[in-house]
């Protein structure tokens, strides 16, 4: 069974199905890209996965378990994890508090033994400061750890979002545009970074993106959405040819 | 333990000020009554302004109610004292009489405090579910409703006020709720807890996609800024010796939003600076009499056009201090908190 | 049931007052956000302008006409005020935190009120008698002619914003502005000259309410501004704050409300069932009744 599955999902605004009737189903470990033109209900999928809106009707299961219609939080500690398009980070927090944020969803601390200052708190502080560094390691973040997040460069404050996001352990990671505004070395870096993840953590990966040289350069599956509707799904070489897709983007001829 | 040294300082050095300025020690350094109450005016508001900060300024909820849970707090140490203090006092006769008012004290301090901690717990469940200016409104109104309640039960005086309340809160007691007061919300906003709800302040919708339990956190802090107003306001209730509900109007809530924008929200030392500095205009201009509002109103908008962050911003006074030591002599480049 | 109607109108001719105030915090948190806490206050100046207005016409005979006139020159001067308070106080923060926004609005709140103290001096005032007192007696009601008055001039004020904001160039351009300045100013329209217009035109109906209400009860004090204006602030929210037809609505059911509660209950509850009708309002569906859910972009 699939680790991510959607079935039959609408999203309807007033007269608008952003979301018509989806069906889409995520793997543990693959690496999966959500494509369309502007408007064709990308983020609006992250949004009711994530649990921002309530789907109009139909099915969302995370490892078996429905969650459609839950708390945003309450989805992310299950394990769903999610970037922004518009980063979204904290700004005026470090750059290691960004991330401290996302591990305290783990932790077993209250408001009680902080006051206190207990032995006990004070070791998950140190261990979840540890933790947080470890990350940022990875993230080539680290010498920044201290930095205010609003003062970073763009390209770090969007891998910044990816770790802090990693940082709650999820077991899928939803990455809205990560490769938007960077240039090409940028994105190469990011693609090695995603299929990194990927491969370390079996991680599910599903991918919003505008970039087809980073969609179809790292995703097994694509999934072209136009007008809230599936119009193709499969490997990036069979999407690039189809002429539905190819109508979708560039209009009829 | 250092912690109980420094502690223990405190406690010693307030007595010993205590003592001082009310010419227990030597009548030659007394203060006139008249500073010695605007110094204690001056801790009570410290109190409200630190505990207000927790939840404006920390956690970015726009709540402008404080003066009510202020008001509860008054009026039910108030109540606790008037009508069961005797009752204690007799209970405690083994204890020296200082100790058996600072035992009253500490009650009726308790009581009010628990009970304004459940009028925010009732406030913040059903109102932190609102975005900015919703919330805003919705505390204010509570606060009014407040008021109105409490104007109609006779038993602690209605619209006459409550008195005959004994003079049972001094400097010493005040400016040790202050202290406790910082104590607090420091340890607060510097815990795990406290990151979330900087979190919550900086963008709540992140927040809660990284697994932060938003809700839960602000009615937390609500209801922590709370029980520390309605301990100011038992204070004030049994320093003054009297209260009305005229005093805890929004006109106070608006005074507390004041001192800790003229601070700098987000900055505990910015709060207590700003209470300091708002009592002083306010009573040094006092000779000004009619001038004195609309010079302090007119100064209030010019400092929001020229410097809206108020004095210390998100920064505390220390931050200052150990910024210019380290670029003196430490390494560049050094990481913040690891 | 003729206590219920004298009641019904009692409370319309209240609610009224509460409605045009309310338009004027309803028109300028639709184009600013903002919550204009120094609104009740222009309210007050109104009525001041009116007292030493109609001082001048002391000696003519009391005249529908020159209410008229009085009324004319309470709502130009605040408007103005009004176009003055957005210039030099909100303009400049016009793009800081909401908060500062805020704490900008009780400051000229603040301002006005104790200048008026200053100036006017703290004392109460007597505002005389404009126009010839007459009582009517329809259906076992009592009508006074200030009530009368009262809801005529309401509602023609009222007509004519709506005609205003839905028929002319500059109210369409108002619409726009309250749905996005960025959008607006995109658009080639002079914002800021909107919303200098949206000030004045909701300061020139609080004025008119000031001297309506003053010719009622004709005693105004500098302070007079909190209570109606606090009320007519939870009627504007009530009926969905940037909603015109909202602000009609949340004023006169507020009117009503009160006067009932204050009628079949008890006077002492009477300043609390405005909040208490806010916040249920607010829990249960917080954009009002008439408002637009405003759900933000992720």
């Amino acid at each position: 069974m699939a680790l991510l599955q959607l079935s039959r999902v609408t999203m309807r605004f007033g007269g608008l199905y952003a979301v018509n009737e989806l069906d889409l189903s995520i793997d543990a470990g693959q690496l999966y890209g959500l494509i369309g033109p502007n408007g064709a209900g990308k983020t609006t999928v992250f949004n009711v996965i994530t649990g921002v809106y309530t789907p109009t009707s139909g099915d969302i299961r995370f490892d078996g378990v429905a969650i459609a219609g839950e708390r945003c939080g309450r989805i992310t500690r299950r394990g769903v994890a999610r970037t922004f398009q518009n980063i979204r980070l904290f700004g005026e927090m470090t750059v290691l508090d960004n991330v401290k944020v996302a591990f305290d969803c783990r932790q077993a601390t209250t408001l009680g033994t902080a006051m206190l200052r207990t032995a006990a708190h004070r070791r998950e502080e140190e261990r979840v400061a540890l933790e947080s560094l470890e990350l940022l390691k990875i993230f080539k973040l680290d010498h920044l750890a201290g930095e205010k997040a609003k003062n970073l460069p763009y390209g770090n404050q969007r891998r910044l979002e990816i770790a802090r996001a990693m940082a709650t352990a999820p077991r899928v990671l939803l990455l809205d545009e990560p490769a938007a505004g960077m240039n090409p070395q940028e994105s190469i870096q990011l693609m090695d970074l995603i299929r990194w993840i990927r491969d370390r953590f079996r991680m599910a990966i599903l991918l919003v993106e505008h970039n087809m040289r980073v969609v179809m350069g790292i995703c097994e599956t694509v999934h072209v959405l136009d007008y809230g509707s599936t119009i193709a799904i499969g490997p990036p070489a069979q999407i690039q040819r189809d002429p539905k897709v190819i109508e979708a983007y560039l209009g009829g001829a | 333990m250092r912690g109980g040294l420094a502690a223990a300082l405190v406690v010693a050095g307030l007595l010993l000020l205590n003592a001082l300025f009310t010419g227990a020690l030597a009548p030659a350094f007394a203060l006139p009554p008249y500073l010695l109450q605007v110094l204690c005016l001056a801790g009570i508001n410290v109190t409200l302004a630190v505990s207000l900060n927790l939840i404006n300024g920390f956690t970015g909820q726009f709540s402008i109610g404080h003066a009510g849970f202020m008001a509860i707090g008054a009026y039910s140490a108030a109540y606790f004292s008037v009508t069961f203090g005797e009752a204690l006092r007799a209970a405690l006769g083994f204890l020296p009489p200082f100790a058996r008012d600072g035992a009253v004290l500490l009650v009726a301090l308790a009581i009010g405090a628990f009970l304004a901690s459940i009028a925010g717990f009732i406030v913040g469940v059903p109102s932190l579910r609102l975005r900015g200016d919703y919330l805003a409104i919705v505390t204010l109104g509570f606060g009014e409703i407040i008021g109105v309640l409490i104007l109609n039960i006779d038993a602690v005086g209605g619209a006459r006020g409550y008195s005959g309340i004994p003079k049972l809160a001094n400097f010493f007691w005040i400016y040790l709720f202050a202290a406790l007061t910082i104590l607090v919300v420091y340890r607060v906003v510097h815990s795990s807890f406290g990151r979330t709800l900087v979190a919550i302040r900086e963008d709540e919708v992140a927040a809660e996609a990284m697994g932060v339990h938003t809700t839960r956190a602000k009615v937390i802090s609500f209801v922590v800024s709370s029980a520390l107003a309605g301990i100011a306001g038992g204070l004030f209730a049994h320093y003054l010796m009297y209260v009305n509900v005229r005093s805890f109007t929004f006109l106070k809530s608006f005074e507390i939003i004041i001192m800790i924008v003229i601070g700098g929200l987000g900055s505990i030392s910015g709060s207590v600076l700003g209470a300091i500095l708002y009592i002083s205009l306010t009573e040094g201009l006092r000779e000004f009499a009619q001038y004195r509002m609309v010079l302090f109103s007119l100064l209030l908008v010019i400092l929001m056009i020229v410097r809206p962050q108020g004095i210390l911003g998100h920064k505390e006074f220390v931050t200052f201090l150990t910024k210019r030591r380290r670029s003196i002599g430490a390494a560049p480049g050094t990481p913040g908190n690891a | 049931m003729t206590t219920f109607l004298q009641q019904l109108v009692n409370g319309l001719s209240l609610g009224s007052i509460y409605a045009l105030i309310a338009l004027g915090y309803t028109m300028v948190y639709g184009v600013l956000r903002l919550i204009n806490f120094a609104h009740g206050d222009v309210y007050m100046v109104g009525a001041y302008v009116g007292y030493y207005a109609s001082r001048r016409l002391q000696g003519r005979e009391p005249s529908i006409v020159s209410a008229l006139l009085v009324m004319l020159v309470a709502m130009v001067a605040c408007g103005i005020l009004g176009i003055l308070i957005e210039r030099l106080a909100y303009r400049p923060v016009r793009r800081e935190a909401r908060l500062t926004l805020l704490i900008t609005a009780i400051g000229v709140s603040l301002f006005l009120e104790n200048a008026a103290q200053l100036v006017f001096g703290p004392d109460p005032k007597f505002f005389p008698s404009l126009a010839p007192r007459a009582d009517f007696h329809v259906a076992g009601m009592r009508l006074t002619s200030e009530q009368i008055t009262v809801i005529a001039v309401s509602v023609l004020l009222m007509v004519l914003l709506r005609f205003f904001i839905m028929k002319t160039r500059t109210g369409k351009a108002m619409r726009a502005v309250s749905f996005s300045l960025d959008a607006a100013k995109l658009m080639g329209i002079s914002t800021d000259w909107i919303i200098s217009v949206t000030f004045a035109l909701g300061s020139a109906l609080a004025a008119a309410a000031g001297v309506l209400i003053a010719m009622q009860i004709p005693k105004i004090d500098p302070l007079m501004g909190i209570p109606y204006g606090l009320k007519a602030f939870v009627a504007a929210v009530l009926g969905g704050i940037g909603s015109v037809p909202g602000a009609v609505l949340g004023g006169l059911l507020i009117g009503t409300s009160e006067v009932m509660v204050v009628g079949y209950l008890s006077s002492t509850y009477r300043d609390a069932i405005a909040f208490g009708i806010l916040i249920l309002v607010l829990i249960l569906r917080p954009q009002g009744l008439l408002g637009r859910v405003q759900k933000e972009k992720v």
